[in-house]
């Protein structure tokens, strides 16, 4: 099969699940099996699709105009890539994790649950692939409808206030600036395509666009691509988890706040260009700053108040949301930098996040299948009856935190290279300030668990049902494999940021 | 045969109108008026697609053979025909969906009346479209206002009378306007061809009356598009007319009166005229945006599905004269194809709203609360089409919205631009606020007990709400279409053969 055939085909494979799950609504056995073949197929696809990109390849895919003058056309690169076999892979082990959890909890509407979740693949998918600012655009927004329904699934009071403030902030600020942002580089440049270097490179010495403009235009795509929740446009995440759990682990942990910040990856590297972030300064005559350190100094606030505001948190969910907001800040700060190794520590930092936080969040919902325990204070002593559970926790937390044998470790390095290349070298110690903390509201709840204090019973409780357990298993040991694989992603992600 | 399409665009509803009446059963003029709707739907498409032929552009058609501009000539390029195209459709969608819902909102005897005027009102909106005669205008807008007040006057509601006397009062007044600014015209040029008039008005020397005669006719149009704030009529007109009715008024009553208004700026007088020498883009940039956010602020206040419908579709017509502001071709493209787009979201959801009323007998939000259980179908289709109102990427409303934004920013107008996209915001609230009684609210006693909608109205409903759905992805049709009717218009302009 040609590379060209399978991008089409892997956008497709979702949709087909959608129709399948409608098809199967009533059966739900065949429902779930349905979805999980559609998965692998698109995961095998995927890889297949990756060994051409990853040798180099660039296959691209086109639909055709849908606006006079803009189109949607896809073409594979090596970032999209990478994030599109992070969705599919851990779709697989989501779905089989979601099957536990949804019939361990009895929930309602499921056949919806599951259709608007391989919608939301879908659009995940398309963002990946995507060849210019419109098809993402696009993609973006379906993605916004598509999850609205899973985080209002329970349809409560909660539900829908927590669905108030997720439509509201990422609909605003999608339209509000991102969608400006998109219509003026389109002014300024004439193309919205993604092209190695940058569209912009050249209007700015036409004199098209001033520094200063094109600060703020670099503004308006940070806040304007709300899901990569920077401060202060954060606050849909933690209210995004009044979803259930599997829903927060694969789209707010994966694949709706990744593509978030693979937007902002992909704005600052294939948009603007590295090379014109670095050398692009803005100010008076008498101070000089760089256009985008801004960004670096808001990206590291929301990395820092992001852990503050985690290791207050008692609910476990809203913490591992709060650790989340704090996390994609690296991934941003990564963008901002523009050097070639915080790129690549952000792209990388894409992958080993995603693993390691839907362990986490898997976690979670796996303690609240099988203990029905929200609230971190309560969990003391349950290690002993959920070992496998927690021993995850603890592996993926390493990852987190960036501690070996964590593949995280490895692109928090990059990072921490990136700012000493691009001369920020204080912010290292933000980077070094934050890991302490995530240490410090992510160990203690593997210890505590392990731990019974002397005298009480250890709990009655057990493991949640094996379709928990498995998935979250998986993804704890691959968090610690990539590790060794980090060397990998390096040099997939290198053609990128090379000249 | 086909040499007579335009004639019998207009002749053939004018002809069945009155029959009705004379044939009076129920059924059989159920059947018979939707019969003439879809064929003169057929019959626009087929001057769309006269229009579209390659060398052909303009069709001229002299009624009587008496030659132009001594006879009244219909002439249709390529930005009447697809108005007349989506009104047609809309009239005839609409008619199909109707038997259902009049069956229990106007009496059983006023049925033949409804279908009369009906038609007399579709024949009008396509009149005023079809004419190149001034006077002929003012004629076709009479026949679909005068017939407008009384289907609005059908509604069961005790208020439904005095909304149709407040819009015949203001909607007279607004003929009136016209008529004189067309006095004025025929004073000055002694002539009624639009054409003919813009050839002479160029070398006329009467700045003060032409002035006085622009701002007539600019004023009178503006109160039948229910520009802000001149709109009054129009949320108590909405709310209180039948379904049925508020569908189809919402849907074409004020496009065809933006379209007239287009004509006169770009055809009659010229862009320059009114742009240059009168600041008409500031004012009306101005007055849009003004009324945009006055109304989209008073749709979120609402508590009347219908009213709040009502307050977007007075803040919608603001978009399109934005884009008509901007005299650019852009911008024109822009302000068409929300005119068409607009028409399909607003009779869509105007006929879930019908819907609505036909299973629950009511529009309040109160009682709409928790109908997404008892029917999903409808509750449905309001989300979609909310959607479309919004503006999310892959429904129609998206493309308006582009369009529009990109002809601003092309023009360098950010703070426009900028003032455009917040007020769209606005939309969400309004939208939402709906989606979340449908969805998420405790169900009303009257929703616990409804029935899903019947399929004669549903798939009618989904008909519309697919459209918006359709031409949202393929939207290289409708917008290439409002290209080309923008490329005509500003063609008339340059004072090129028509």
């Amino acid at each position: 099969m040609t590379p060209e055939n399978l991008i089409w085909i892997s956008l497709l494979l979702p949709l087909l699940a959608v129709v399948l799950i409608y098809l199967f609504g009533a059966i739900p056995n065949v429902r779930e099996a349905c979805t999980i073949m559609v998965s692998i197929v698109l995961f095998a696809a995927n890889c297949q699709l990756a060994a051409t990109v990853f040798d180099g390849g660039r296959p691209t895919f086109e639909l055709g105009e849908m606006l006079p003058g803009f189109d949607i056309a896809f073409t594979v690169e090596p970032l999209g890539m990478l994030f599109a076999l992070v969705a599919s892979g851990l779709w697989i082990l989501t779905t089989i994790y979601a099957i536990g959890y949804m019939r361990g909890h009895h929930e309602i509407n499921q056949t919806r649950f599951f259709a608007c979740f391989a919608l939301a693949i879908f659009a995940a998918l398309a963002a990946a692939y995507a060849k210019n600012l419109f098809t993402l655009f696009v993609a973006y927004e379906v993605m916004t409808i598509s999850t609205y329904p899973l985080v209002t699934h329970h349809g409560d009071e909660k539900a829908k206030q927590g669905g108030r403030v997720y439509l509201g902030i990422l609909l605003s600020t999608s339209i509000a600036f991102f969608m400006f942002a998109i219509i003026w580089t389109n002014e300024v440049a004439g193309t919205l395509d993604f092209v190695k270097g940058g569209i912009l490179t050249q209007p700015a010495i036409d004199g098209k666009i001033s520094n200063n403009e094109l600060a703020v235009l670099l503004g308006l795509f940070a806040f304007g691509i709300g899901k990569a929740a920077l401060m202060p446009f954060h606050r849909w995440l933690p209210a995004a988890m009044v979803a259930p759990t599997p829903v927060s682990a694969l789209l707010h942990a994966v694949a709706v706040v990744k593509v978030g910040v693979f937007s902002i990856l992909k704005v600052t590297v294939y948009i603007f260009g590295t090379e014109l972030i670095q050398t692009t300064s803005i100010g008076s005559a008498f101070s000089q700053v760089g256009m985008s350190d801004w960004l670096c100094y808001l990206a590291a606030a929301s990395i820092l108040i992001g852990s503050i505001v985690a290791m207050q948190k008692d609910n476990l969910k809203a913490r591992l949301a709060y650790s989340t907001v704090s996390q994609l800040a690296y991934i941003t700060l990564g963008a901002a930098l523009a050097t070639q190794s915080s790129v690549i520590g952000g792209g990388m930092h894409i992958v080993m996040h995603a693993v390691g936080k839907i362990t986490l969040f898997f976690c979670a919902g796996a303690i609240y299948v099988g203990a029905h325990k929200a609230n971190i204070s309560d969990m003391r002593g349950l290690g002993r009856a959920m070992p496998w559970t927690f021993g995850a926790f603890l592996l993926a937390s390493l990852s987190i935190i960036g501690l070996p044998p964590g593949g995280g470790s490895w692109s928090k390095f990059f990072l921490a290279m990136g700012t000493y290349e691009s001369g920020h070298t204080w912010l290292m110690a933000t980077l070094m300030i934050s890991s302490l903390l995530n240490i410090a509201y992510l160990i203690p709840i593997p210890i505590r668990a392990f731990m019974t204090p002397k005298g009480e019973q250890p709990m009655a409780y057990q493991e949640a049902p094996m379709m928990c357990v498995v998935p979250l298993c998986i993804t704890a040991v691959g968090s610690v494999v990539l590790m060794f694989f980090a060397d990998g992603i390096y040099h997939v992600l290198l053609p990128i940021v090379t000249p | 045969m086909e040499t007579h399409l335009p004639i019998l665009l207009i002749a053939v509803p004018l002809v069945a109108a009155p029959l009705m009446v004379l044939i009076g059963n129920r059924t059989l003029v159920m059947i018979l008026s939707i019969a003439v709707a879809w064929s003169v739907f057929a019959i626009a498409v087929g001057l769309m697609g006269q229009v579209l032929e390659p060398g052909n552009g303009v069709i001229e058609y002299a009624l009587g053979d008496w030659p132009s501009p001594y006879g009244i000539v219909y002439r249709i390029d390529s930005f009447n025909a697809f108005v007349m195209l989506f009104v047609s459709a809309l009239g005839a969608i609409v008619l199909t969906y109707a038997p259902v819902s009049i069956d229990q909102q106007i009496p059983r005897s006023k049925h033949y009346l409804f279908y009369t005027s009906y038609l007399l009102c579709l024949t009008g909106l396509l009149g005023m479209c079809v004419t190149g005669d001034l006077f002929n205008v003012f004629v076709f807008l009479e026949i679909s206002s005068l017939s407008s007040y009384a289907l609005i006057s059908l509604g069961k509601n005790r208020r439904a009378p005095l909304a149709a006397f407040q819009y015949l009062i203001l909607g007279t007044i607004g003929a009136t306007f016209f008529l004189l600014g067309i006095g004025l015209l025929y004073q000055i040029t002694g002539t009624l061809n639009m054409a003919d008039i813009a050839d002479r008005l160029a070398i006329a020397n009467t700045p003060r009356a032409q002035l006085v005669a622009f701002a007539f006719m600019t004023v009178g149009l503006c109160i039948k598009m229910a520009v802000f704030p001149l709109h009054t009529w129009l949320p108590n007109a909405y709310t209180y007319a039948p379904s049925v009715v508020t569908s189809f008024i919402a849907a074409t009553a004020t496009k065809v009166s933006v379209y007239a208004f287009a004509r006169l700026v770009f055809t009659i007088y010229t862009p320059k005229f009114a742009f240059e020498t009168l600041p008409l883009g500031e004012v009306l940039t101005v007055f849009a945006l003004v009324g945009i956010f006055v109304a989209s602020g008073a749709a979120i206040y609402q508590y009347n599905v219908k009213r709040l419908l009502a307050y977007s579709s007075v803040a919608q017509i603001g978009y399109m004269l934005l884009g008509i502001s901007l005299a650019t071709e852009l911008g024109l493209s822009a302000g068409i194809v929300h005119m068409f787009n607009h028409a399909l979201i607003k009779g869509g959801l105007f006929m879930v709203v019908g819907c609505f009323a036909l299973r629950i007998g009511s529009v309040r939000i109160g009682d709409l609360c928790g109908a997404a259980k008892t029917m999903p179908w409808t509750s449905f289709a309001w989300v979609v089409g909310g959607l479309g109102l919004i503006g999310v990427p892959l429904t129609a409303g998206f493309v308006s919205k582009w369009m529009l934004l990109k002809a601003t920013m092309e023009q360098g107008r950010w703070p426009v631009a900028v003032l455009m996209l917040i007020s769209s915001l606005l939309a969400v609230v309004y939208v939402w606020k709906v989606v979340e009684a449908l969805y998420f609210s405790e169900p009303s006693e009257k929703a616990k007990h409804a029935k899903e909608a019947p399929a004669l109205m549903l798939v009618p409903t989904y008909l519309v709400i697919g459209l918006t759905i359709l031409f949202g992805c393929w939207s290289v049709f409708s917008a290439g279409l409002a290209n080309e009717a923008a490329k005509a218009l500003l063609m008339t302009s340059m004072g090129g053969a028509p």
